[in-house]
Order: C-alpha cells, then structure tokens, then sequence
C-alpha cells in the first residue's frame, strides 16, 4: 500500500515536474482541431484512426439525422450548454458553421437523437484532447 | 435537410453505443489489451442499461 502510494505520488509529481515541450502544446491543439489527429502526429497510428473514425462518424450521422448545431451567446442555458459540449468538436464545427450545417430546431424525435450525436461527438473528442495531452507529457503510453 | 438519415431508436441508441466504447476504450486504458476488454464492457453496459431503461419506460407508460 505505501509502495503504491509513494509510487503514485512520484508519477504525479513527475508529471506536475514535466516541462511543457512543443509537443504538449501541439498534440492537444491538433486533436482539438482535428479528431484523432492528436494521436496520429504521436504514432498512435490504430488509436489515432480509430477516434478519428468515431468523432466523425458521431457528428456526420447526427447531422445526416437533422441534429441541430447550437450557436453560443443564445441565452439558454441548455444551448449554452449544447454549445460547449458541440465546440469540442473542434473543427467540425467551425465547418458546421461556416456552411450553415445542421436544422435551426429539432421538428421530430431522429432529429433529437442527432443533436445528442453532434453534442457527444464533441465531448468525446474533449476526452481524446486530454488523452493526447497526456501521451505527449508522458503519462500514458 | 432533406434526405435525413432515418434510423429506429434502438439502432441510434446501438451506433451511439459502438463509437462511444470505441473512444472510451482507448481514452480511459493504458494498454491495448485493457482497451479492448474496457471498450467492450462499456459497449455491454450501454446495451443492457438501454435494455433495462426501455423496459421502465414500458411498465411506466402501461
């Protein structure tokens, strides 16, 4: 038990001691603009195309399903929450804005679950962003 | 939209299920191995919670 725990307070703290290298600051950015990108610059090539393959796939059913990409500042507490968790998305939906993707509002249920599609789509590539983050400083393989 | 993807409310909830273990699997493990098994188990999870989720629906709703 003590073993494990000096065992973890070393990793930590060597983590913590890490200095902050080009990489982990382009490995997090990368993945956020791009999903999985953030793993295939690090090698991690199956891992790498695997979320690309899941992020993607999420947000492009979504919106095949009429889901709705929330727009910030709207004052609702939901979109602003739908917006959060779609920005995560990264690049995705900087193109979902720019080309105007996506329903203005949701007019049946298939539409409901593609919102839900777009808005997971962007928390699980939060998810990736911290993984590549943490590959880059050396705490995961 | 006009040609919107139309699919039933279990093979959205399955989809969901499948990507979502996918990225679970990789992000939460530190070997393949353990990813794969994670993955897996997450997939098992969403499917017999959705089960047992539609199943309180139906008693609620009859």
């Amino acid at each position: 038990m003590a073993k494990t725990e000096t065992s973890t307070s070393q990793a930590s703290s060597t983590a913590a001691a890490a200095p902050a290298t080009t990489m982990s600051i382009l490995a997090p950015a990368v993945a956020w603009l791009i999903p999985g990108a953030g793993h295939l610059m690090q090698r991690r090539w199956i891992r790498g195309a695997l979320i690309m393959v899941s992020v993607v796939a999420m947000f492009a059913f979504g919106l095949a399903m009429d889901g709705k990409i929330y727009k910030p500042n709207t004052g609702d507490l939901l979109d602003i929450l739908g917006f959060v968790g779609d920005v995560g998305a990264g690049g995705l939906y900087i193109l979902g804005r720019i080309f105007n993707w996506g329903s203005d509002a949701i007019t049946y249920a298939a539409a409901d679950y593609g919102t839900k599609y777009i808005v997971v789509a962007g928390l699980l590539n939060i998810m990736s962003v911290v993984d590549a983050y943490h590959i880059a400083i050396g705490k995961k393989q | 939209m006009i040609l919107a993807l139309q699919m039933s409310h279990f093979t959205a909830a399955v989809t969901f299920a499948f990507f979502a273990s996918i990225v679970y699997g990789i992000t939460q493990r530190n070997t393949p191995r353990d990813m794969f098994r994670y993955g897996a188990y997450c997939f098992a999870m969403f499917i017999v919670l959705m089960f047992i989720a539609g199943w309180i629906m139906w008693f609620l709703h009859h």
